[in-house]
């Protein structure tokens, strides 16, 4: 691939605090290597800053090799920029021209409120987890993994389920603000095996209660959070977290 | 949304079905009888309670929805690109919703209305309603308005009929692909059906 050097044009999201109220900086980069990272060039443009005086931009990230659902940023009017099934640190700079103008912008949700600049607090999918996303196991000897049998398919779906992160792209690109994608992938993963079979009911009624009263929307079936979803997590996760919800909602006796 | 859409959409075919039998062009005669058992049949005239009760439901539940998603995005994106990520009319559910319920006003208050005076403040008049539907169908500026409300009909039905299965909670890798192809189906006929009869009416293949 052909390696060049690119001047940009970014407008980024300021925002002091929770409290305040933030607009679109301009800033200008030089020479930015089409080999690096997004979350390098950010470096890059911070460096920068400090050597003016100025504040950096605060911004989420962690292991920036795409698996821990840290970094966010709505670049150029997409969750995690450009590219499909795709994390902010694993955008890199190829992705873009030279003189092109980015817009990075924090996700935008009632529920994930802005802390900082680009850093939105995310605990709101913490507390749906609390509600229910786990198993009650007794303490004791380690159970073989392998000791139950399960089915091939359900334990792929699991997986496949499993494999979300939690990094609120599909609220930050649904047009609702709705968490239904993440809830559905944890619901999924422990509604798809038999270790998850216990709390099944209780756990699904439990975190769509805490998924409502942390503000996130409704579903109307645009499909987008499965488009902009960095692991691909599909949307017959969200058909199966209804299907368990009105079914939990229709047998048990807790209202 | 889903229970009430799925209702509504079955009284579409018990509608589409009844006035199609204008088209079989014997001065209304078939459809004239057809009005006739349906606006005075006591069954039907307690379906038509649940009818406009699913209606307003689901008109309810619309507004419902469109308020809580409106409030969980208190500060909108500066620069979005959601045709990126989705369908223009799958985001739009809403807005066409909205057509279609001035829509619906302007068609009640064309047939419906004119069925209920008859019945009720003329004491059981004859009512023709083919004759009626003809009048108020050689009016050109109408029959634009109602090829709009059919069109917005069809991308409503189009992205309706397949989310109401979603939202049931039924994705499935086998029928999922079919019944999007049977909404498809659904929203082409029903649309080309009722599209049809004002623009043949005025177009006067139909005496």
């Amino acid at each position: 691939m052909e390696h060049y050097h690119m001047n940009l044009t970014l407008k980024v999201w300021r925002q002091k605090n929770s409290k305040e109220q933030g607009k679109l900086e301009t800033y200008q980069v030089k020479d930015i290597s089409s080999e690096m990272s997004f979350l390098e060039m950010f470096d890059v443009l911070n460096e920068q800053l400090i050597v003016e005086g100025k504040e950096p931009i605060a911004f989420d990230h962690d292991c920036r090799e795409g698996i821990c659902g840290m970094c966010s940023m709505y670049i150029n009017g997409q969750a995690h920029g450009p590219w499909q099934q795709n994390t902010t640190c694993q955008l890199h700079m190829r992705a873009f021209k030279d003189g092109d103008t980015i817009t990075v912008e924090p996700w935008r949700s009632k529920a994930f409120p802005v802390l900082k600049d680009l850093v939105v607090n995310r605990s709101a999918f913490d507390r749906i987890i609390q509600a229910g996303g786990y198993i009650s196991v007794n303490t004791g000897n380690a159970v073989d993994a392998n000791a139950i049998p399960i089915d091939k398919k359900d334990a792929d779906d699991a997986f496949m389920a499993a494999a979300c992160i939690g990094c609120g792209a599909c609220v930050a690109t649904c047009k609702n603000g709705s968490a239904m994608l993440f809830v559905g992938a944890k619901v999924s993963q422990l509604a798809l095996l038999p270790q998850g079979g216990p709390e099944r009911e209780s756990r699904v009624l439990n975190m769509v209660a805490q998924m409502d009263k942390e503000g996130f929307g409704n579903c109307t079936n645009t499909y987008a959070c499965e488009a902009e979803c960095p692991k691909g997590i599909s949307v017959s996760n969200i058909a199966r977290l209804n299907s368990e919800y009105l079914k939990a909602g229709l047998t048990t006796e807790t209202k | 949304m889903a229970f009430t859409g799925l209702f509504l959409i079955l009284f579409l075919i018990v509608h589409a079905s009844i006035n199609a039998c204008i088209f079989l062009n014997d001065g209304g005669q078939t459809f004239n009888e057809m009005a006739h058992f349906m606006s005075h049949n006591w069954i039907m005239r307690f379906l038509e309670i649940g009818l406009f009760a699913g209606l307003i439901t689901h008109i309810i539940q619309g507004l419902m929805l469109w308020n809580q998603n409106k409030n969980a995005r208190p500060v909108q994106y500066a620069y979005s690109q959601p045709n990126k990520n989705s369908k223009w009319y799958s985001r739009s559910m809403a807005l066409l919703g909205t057509l279609l319920l001035l829509f619906l006003i302007m068609h009640l208050s064309h047939f419906y209305v004119g069925t209920k005076v008859a019945l009720y403040a003329k004491g059981d008049a004859p009512h023709n309603l083919f004759e009626e539907m003809k009048e108020v169908f050689s009016i050109n500026w109408i029959v634009a308005l109602y090829v709009a409300g059919v069109i917005a009909l069809f991308w409503h039905l189009y992205h309706g009929f397949q989310s109401a299965f979603q939202s049931l909670g039924i994705n499935h890798k086998k029928y999922t692909p079919m019944l999007k192809t049977i909404g498809l189906g659904y929203a082409i006929i029903i649309c080309l059906l009722f599209a049809l009869m004002p623009i043949s009416m005025f177009l006067g293949c139909i005496k």
